[in-house]
């Protein structure tokens, strides 16, 4: 170890571990450390809106197997809070400074608090980490009166449907007329709609909370934008995550709040805009211009793109002489109100949807999303055989709809997908965001 | 022990529900529930699931891990 301080993982979750293990995996035999916020080590998130907060797995339970020894130094509890890319060195919370010959950043990302009034309310929770998932699990026990969750995406209906299957009244609460209505548009979203009526959830569209009021320190209330007001002793704010770069502000990398830009090959960029061959990135703090996209700049995240795209910002780091594309379909799944969905590539900006198997009034089929006549994403709602080969159709940018053939096809219905108007501001960014998670 | 199960791979061919009863079950249609953190005496059913997952889902830490794993 002599005057080497070796490899630098920052962000000890899904990424930062399967980075480590594709660094030993490709020969790589110098000191290893890994950096992380939370004092635990890494551990998997999706169980946490499901199995956790139903009492089903305890927090602990979720700790990641270690697929090969990694010989690391762990430095668990502390963030990092500075990188300084001159002296090769980063620094934490608790002002210890860690050098690196070479970086690889997987901070990810962190829950987006409640940004209006009531943010520091007892009974207002956010879903992302282990202790909020304890916390969150703790007061659903008791169990609380009425439980308002804040934003249907992903994560908002699977903990409404945890909630339900608790038997505690929920409210959903969402701007948009249905569900993941930026995700797969309303038109699948209908689908979730008719879920949530089943499971006897409250879905309130079109609905913008504006305030959260307490009585005594704790939350009893939600003003809305409308003037109504919803009651309730238990908030879930539900609306996506905001990417961890601000420890990098002073690093002379392209980091900003919607991620830390990369090359192709998941190198951090600098300011200047060359990439900085010893610092890597990968996860969902990683925005890398996605061949599969024609260059397109994008975050994901998900799963398993925080795998994938470790393994890849791994060879990076280890074979500068030979940078390689990273190209990636996204892919994620959520099981939620008994049905299992999986979805592959970004279903967004579509302009028609074509139900290629099952039925969609029985709540079991799959439907391809295609724009200007190329298939560019799927969906599935308990039909998860079917979608390895639209995937692979949509990877190779098929013609829309593919696959008219199978003998098991009923007639295909092509319809309109349902988007909404794009929002204002950074749009864009925005909706990569309200991908968010699994 | 540790376990994970990428789930989109997961095809839900249940074949860990026959190799691991007490520790992979099916819900619904597709909907594979799972025990990330099994007793170790579990672990040669678990790796007879790793084994039958025709989609390679499984992923579980080995058990000499302890042992290797030291600085």
């Amino acid at each position: 170890m002599t005057g080497d301080p070796g490899i630098v993982i920052v962000g000890a979750s899904l990424a930062g571990l399967r980075g480590a293990e594709a660094l030993r995996e490709g020969g790589y035999d110098g000191p290893l450390t890994l950096v992380g916020d939370e004092p635990y080590r890494p551990y998997d998130r999706p169980p946490l809106s499901k199995h956790v907060l139903a009492g089903e797995l305890p927090p602990e339970a979720t700790a990641l197997p270690q697929q090969r020894p990694l010989r690391a130094h762990w430095r668990l509890g502390q963030p990092a809070t500075a990188l300084d890319r001159t002296r090769k060195a980063i620094r934490l919370g608790d002002g210890s400074e860690v050098p690196y010959t070479k970086l690889l950043i997987a901070t990810g990302a962190r829950a987006r608090p409640w940004p209006g009034e009531g943010a520091h309310l007892a009974g207002v929770f956010t879903i992302r980490g282990r202790d909020d998932a304890a916390a969150l699990r703790l007061a659903l026990a008791r169990p609380p009166k009425h439980v308002l969750v804040i934003g249907a995406g992903l994560i908002g209906c699977e903990a409404a449907s945890c909630c339900r299957d608790l038997g505690v009244p929920v409210t959903l609460a969402d701007p948009n007329p249905t569900p993941l209505a930026r995700v797969l548009g309303t038109l699948v979203g209908g689908t979730i709609v008719e879920c949530l009526r089943r499971a006897d959830v409250a879905y309130r569209a079109g609905t913008k909370v504006r305030a959260l009021m307490g009585e005594g320190g704790h939350v009893a209330g939600a003003h809305l934008h409308d003037g109504g007001l919803i009651e309730t002793d238990c908030v879930i704010v539900a609306l996506g995550a905001v990417r961890d770069t601000e420890w990098l502000a002073q690093g002379g990398l392209r980091a900003d709040a919607g991620g830390l830009t990369c090359d192709a090959a998941c190198r951090a960029l600098t300011r200047a805009g060359d990439p900085d061959p010893d610092i890597g990135a990968a996860g969902d703090v990683a925005r890398w211009p996605n061949p599969l996209y024609g260059g397109r700049e994008m975050t994901v995240e998900h799963w398993g793109n925080a795998v994938e795209q470790a393994a890849h910002a791994a060879r990076s780091l280890l074979r500068p002489d030979d940078p390689r594309p990273y190209r990636h379909l996204p892919a994620f799944w959520s099981s939620q109100f008994g049905i299992n969905i999986k979805a592959v590539g970004l279903a967004e900006g579509a302009d028609a949807v074509a139900i290629v198997q099952g039925d969609r009034a029985a709540q079991r089929y799959l439907a391809v999303y295609g724009r200007s006549g190329r298939s560019i994403a799927a969906v599935s709602f308990d039909q998860a055989r079917w979608l390895p080969s639209y995937a692979d159709r949509i990877a190779e940018g098929a013609a829309f709809p593919p696959i008219l053939d199978a003998t098991d096809q009923g007639r295909v219905e092509i319809l309109a997908p349902g988007f909404p108007p794009a929002r204002p501001g950074p749009a864009a960014d925005e909706r990569m965001r309200e991908m968010a998670h699994v | 022990m540790r376990v994970v199960v990428d789930l989109n791979r997961c095809q839900g061919y249940a074949q860990c529900c026959y190799a691991a009863p007490d520790s992979f079950e099916l819900r619904g249609h597709e909907i594979l529930f799972y025990d990330p953190a099994p007793p170790d005496e579990a672990r040669p059913r678990i790796e007879r699931a790793q084994q039958a997952c025709p989609v390679r889902a499984i992923s579980i830490e080995p058990a000499s891990l302890d042992r290797e794993d030291a600085l």
